[in-house]
């Protein structure tokens, strides 16, 4: 079963970096999100699949299409856009485009693609099998064990996820908050539009 | 070459892993639309989130919510990866919000978001003022 869904994973994000029209590539990209939080059902990781279907799925969608609404949804094709520039003829910004194009090849991507996932590949070699209970990550410091064992007692809730993620390490939480805060700060600033902007924009 | 077959085969999970984390790489290294390359990120970075939650699992495993009997008897899977992925989903989000911003702010002052079309942009304003 996870085989299927990993095939279908694969398929959804090839589509997704392929197609041309970035309103589907967003509309792919979201059943992507979904058939992840499909995944994570599978994998046991329950909060992980909610927190994936609304906000990978859910949210980010929103944001790619309300993004898309501003910026035109059409990937462009090499030099199909006509630009204008006060001090160069169309003749030379289309070579310029040209170069800069050649300069980032698909070759050259591709090959880099290739190197880094030798490397990982490569690093596969320590891994433990997927499943191995006695592997690294469940066994080190028993920090795991301790969560599974003591949690009921020590804060309460059934779900040891929320647990661990509003107690044990309710500094992470926290950080997290600053982190969206600061996002959204971010956004606000650069998207304000500011008097002397709007006077540019206008003209 | 009987040993590799047999090590990809018992670690095709991570096989896969690689493969969705390469395909977003290459959207961010070879698409000159910076739309694509946001997608390309969003993809790379579930592929690290699978990574993770994939190395707290058990064979057997039940989900990490505590259910009738002693849990030292139950093989719950390991919650701590779930956690930290939760905030990195979350944390994710933010990025893309941030990105998409910029590139709206992109698209006002250049009026377009092709990479290729913004540097040659650029490099006739460097040249004009030389």
């Amino acid at each position: 079963m996870t085989l299927l869904t990993l095939l279908l994973l694969v398929g959804l994000a090839v589509a997704a970096v392929r197609v041309r029209d970035l309103l589907a590539a967003t509309a792919i990209l979201g059943a992507y999100s979904l058939m992840m939080a499909v995944l994570w059902c599978q994998m046991n990781a329950l909060d992980v699949a909610f927190t994936e279907a609304a906000v990978g799925a859910g949210i980010s969608t929103v944001l790619m299409l309300s993004a898309l609404l501003r910026v035109g949804a059409k990937e462009g094709r090499r030099g199909s856009h006509i630009l204008r520039h006060p001090l160069m003829t169309m003749q030379e910004l289309a070579t310029t485009m040209r170069r800069n194009e050649a300069r980032r090849s698909a070759w050259g991507s591709a090959l880099v693609c290739l190197l880094v996932g030798a490397a990982l590949l490569y690093g596969t070699i320590d891994m433990p099998r997927v499943g191995d209970a006695e592997s690294p990550a469940n066994t080190h410091t028993k920090v795991a064990e301790h969560y599974i064992t003591k949690s009921h007692d020590e804060v309460g809730p059934a779900n040891i996820v929320t647990s661990v993620l509003g107690d044990y390490r309710g500094y992470d939480t926290m950080g997290e908050t600053c982190v969206i805060f600061t996002a959204a700060l971010c956004v606000l600033l650069l998207l304000r539009q500011t008097g002397t902007a709007r006077r540019r924009d206008e003209d | 070459m009987l040993d590799v077959l047999s090590h990809l085969w018992s670690h095709y999970h991570y096989v896969f892993y690689i493969l969705l984390m390469l395909i977003g790489l290459y959207a961010v290294l070879a698409k000159g639309n910076l739309v694509k390359k946001v997608i390309g990120l969003n993809v790379l970075q579930t592929a690290v989130f699978l990574f993770y939650i994939s190395i707290g699992r058990k064979a057997g495993g039940t989900a990490p919510v505590l259910w009738e009997g002693k849990p030292e008897t139950v093989p719950y899977e390991n919650p701590l990866p779930h956690v930290l992925m939760l905030t990195a989903i979350v944390v994710g989000v933010s990025i893309t919000a941030v990105a998409l911003a910029l590139i709206i702010r992109i698209k006002r002052g250049y009026g377009t978001i092709e990479e290729g079309e913004i540097l040659a942009l650029d490099e006739a304003d460097a040249r004009g003022e030389s």
